[in-house]
């Protein structure tokens, strides 16, 4: 099992993010997948900015992945994944068809994200036909689905699985941040640099319910797939995805790095697991491992 | 310019196709569809009856079969595809690529949509479906401002077909996990979004109810409160201590005083949202925007929305409430 780190969701100031990336290269991570994948007004690096780090990173001879953003709308927007995917060193998180058109027009081999909606063997065999070389699993799916890929008889590309952090749930035209702060979101002020782990919405009877991140909605509680780590690998899954959060994410990769070096499962420290085992997101599924159908 | 209504039932297409709409769109019973409700949608034999109405009277039916198939249930899909052109519909309305890609090869003369959860909202991704799998039109994601919508049509990729009234998703269709969060039932894989075997009222002493989705208190009402359905994104939560509708309220979308740039743009075909709703809704929506649409081609010039028209959609509204929605950039 290899350990990689997801894009950075939330907006951060330029030097804390580029203080971040220095921290990371230290880590020990097989792949760093960054880039803006969340609103594209959100500039404290630029596209090129985003490039030169992953440069920089990949010189240190680590895997570098450039992830594309998951909704466009603007002919700006692809003006900047054309950058992106024209980088000439590193592969692209393709997280909208936009992306995969581009890349395919190139012929560039890429990495599927988990905004593509990849359902069945039917359309992977497609999207690889397109150059896809590893796909990340959908927010939604778990280990059913890998189970069928795999029935499926298609020979099938790296799979890769998110097992910490929030978990994106889904992207709108408009600015829940601004919204909430009764700001117009082409004069929002950029104000979501504000929650550097993006802003907690509670149900009216006070339970923590989701998290609002610019344009975007995300799970309240941390997916956490550590107790299912020998599970997940069992059943297909080679890379183990970790999202970065604004504390703390240097720990969560030494845990899971720990785990995989010494083949013993962590304790669960988040909250929640459901989408692995086919239930609802939020849900927490506490099962013996041993009892897992290998 | 095609209106294309909703029909969940045989009555409800009945009802569009005598009001006036140029194509109808259903779903076989089963969950190859993304409104699955109980009690909802074509057998066989209703689409059959349905298409000879339809075709007698020289309109259109299509078959949406939007929902994303999982590896083990892909056959199904298969066999919905074969089905829909056994019966001789006139298009089918697909999100998934490997029915796109079925369809293409086994029947290559039946037209295919990209539907809205097919999630393209760019020329680029409008290329994708057209090169792999000859789409003849795209529906497009509720989350592009008019001026967008008229620059896409500028590049004539494919026809372009918009939502022009109804229950306003706010999330880009066919990439929001909200419901399946919750409920572990999300309309890309089984065909609805916050299903009502999770939902759950309960009156408080003083009249009060409140609704929960699987247990998650989604909204609380006063007595004298309009209380609708529990959808994750139109609650009231508690954001830095202040309680609102955080994603948004219960509206629906209305594009009538947009219909002349619509038709400016180039926009081949407007859909009407709602198949779950009934043959009131149908007969009121189909007849108001054929009303407008007509209007509209008799007199390109000073064309104007009708009170009348507004106040009759207004009553159909969730909420009784309309919005732009994301065609108009405050709404964001």
């Amino acid at each position: 099992m290899r350990l990689t780190l997801g894009p950075l969701q939330y907006f951060w100031p330029r030097e804390r993010v580029l203080a971040f990336y220095r921290e990371v290269a230290g880590w020990p991570l097989d792949v760093i997948y960054l880039g803006e994948n969340v609103c594209s007004k959100r500039r404290e690096l630029a596209t090129r900015d985003w490039i030169a780090l992953a440069h920089e990173l990949a010189d240190g001879g680590r895997e570098v992945v450039l992830s594309s953003l998951a909704l466009l709308e603007a002919e700006s927007e692809l003006a900047s994944l054309r950058r992106l995917v024209e980088n000439g060193r590193c592969r692209v998180e393709a997280n909208d068809m936009a992306a995969v058109q581009l890349l395919r027009e190139r012929g560039l081999r890429f990495v599927g994200g988990p905004s593509l909606n990849v359902y069945n063997h039917e359309a992977l065999r497609l999207l690889m036909e397109d150059g896809l070389e590893r796909l990340v699993l959908g927010v939604e799916h778990g280990r059913d689905v890998v189970v069928e890929f795999r029935a499926s008889g298609l020979a099938l590309p790296e799979l890769e699985a998110a097992v910490w952090g929030r978990l994106p749930l889904s992207h709108s035209a408009r600015c829940f941040t601004a919204r909430a702060l009764d700001l117009a979101k082409d004069d929002c002020g950029f104000r979501c640099i504000d929650y550097p782990d993006g802003l907690p919405l509670a149900s009216r009877d006070g339970q923590p319910f989701l998290t609002i991140n610019g344009i975007s909605v995300q799970t309240v509680g941390r997916c956490d797939l550590g107790p299912e780590l020998q599970d997940l690998e069992a059943t297909g899954i080679s890379l183990a995805r970790i999202y970065p959060q604004a504390e703390g994410t240097a720990e969560v990769v030494a845990r899971f790095h720990d785990a995989i070096r010494t083949g013993v499962a962590p304790p669960r420290l988040g909250e929640e697991n459901g989408y692995w085992y086919g239930e609802a997101g939020m849900a927490r599924v506490d099962r013996d491992q041993a009892s897992v159908p290998r | 310019m095609y209106l294309v209504c909703p029909a969940g039932s045989p009555p409800a297409l009945v009802a569009a196709i005598d009001h006036g709409a140029d194509a109808v769109y259903v779903g076989f019973r089963d969950q190859t569809n993304a409104r699955a409700f109980p009690g909802l949608n074509f057998t066989e034999a209703d689409l059959r009856a349905g298409i000879a109405y339809a075709h007698a009277r020289r309109r259109l039916v299509y078959v949406a079969l939007n929902t994303y198939p999982g590896p083990a249930r892909f056959g199904d899909w298969q066999a919905a595809v074969d089905r829909a052109a056994a019966l001789g519909v006139d298009a089918i309305i697909c999100a998934d690529m490997g029915v796109l890609d079925y369809a293409a090869r086994h029947h290559p003369d039946l037209p295919r949509h990209l539907s809205v959860q097919g999630s393209a909202t760019t020329h680029a991704a409008l290329r994708y479906y057209r090169d792999r799998f000859g789409i003849a039109r795209a529906v497009l994601p509720r989350v592009l401002s008019i001026q967008q919508v008229e620059r896409l049509c500028e590049q004539e990729i494919v026809p372009i077909e918009v939502f022009a009234f109804g229950s306003l998703c706010i999330m880009v269709e066919g990439r929001c996990q909200l419901s399946s969060y919750v409920t572990g039932a999300s309309p890309n894989r089984h065909g609805v979004c916050s299903p009502a075997k999770f939902v759950r009222w309960e009156e408080g002493p003083g009249g009060q109810r409140s609704v929960r989705l699987n247990d998650r208190l989604i909204d609380r009402f006063e007595p004298d409160e309009p209380a609708g359905y529990p959808t994750v994104c139109k609650g009231r939560y508690d954001v830095g201590g202040e309680v609102f509708h955080a994603l948004e309220e219960p509206t629906s979308l209305n594009t009538l005083e947009l219909l002349p740039r619509l038709k400016g743009a180039g926009v081949i075909a407007l859909k009407i949202e709602g198949r779950q709703r009934g043959q009131a809704y149908v007969t009121s929506v189909t007849r108001t925007w054929r009303a407008a649409i007509d209007r509209l081609e008799a007199h390109p010039d000073g064309w104007q929305p009708d009170p009348q028209w507004l106040r009759e959609l207004s009553r159909h509204a969730e909420g009784h409430q309309t919005t732009l929605g994301p065609y108009h950039r405050s709404w964001h």
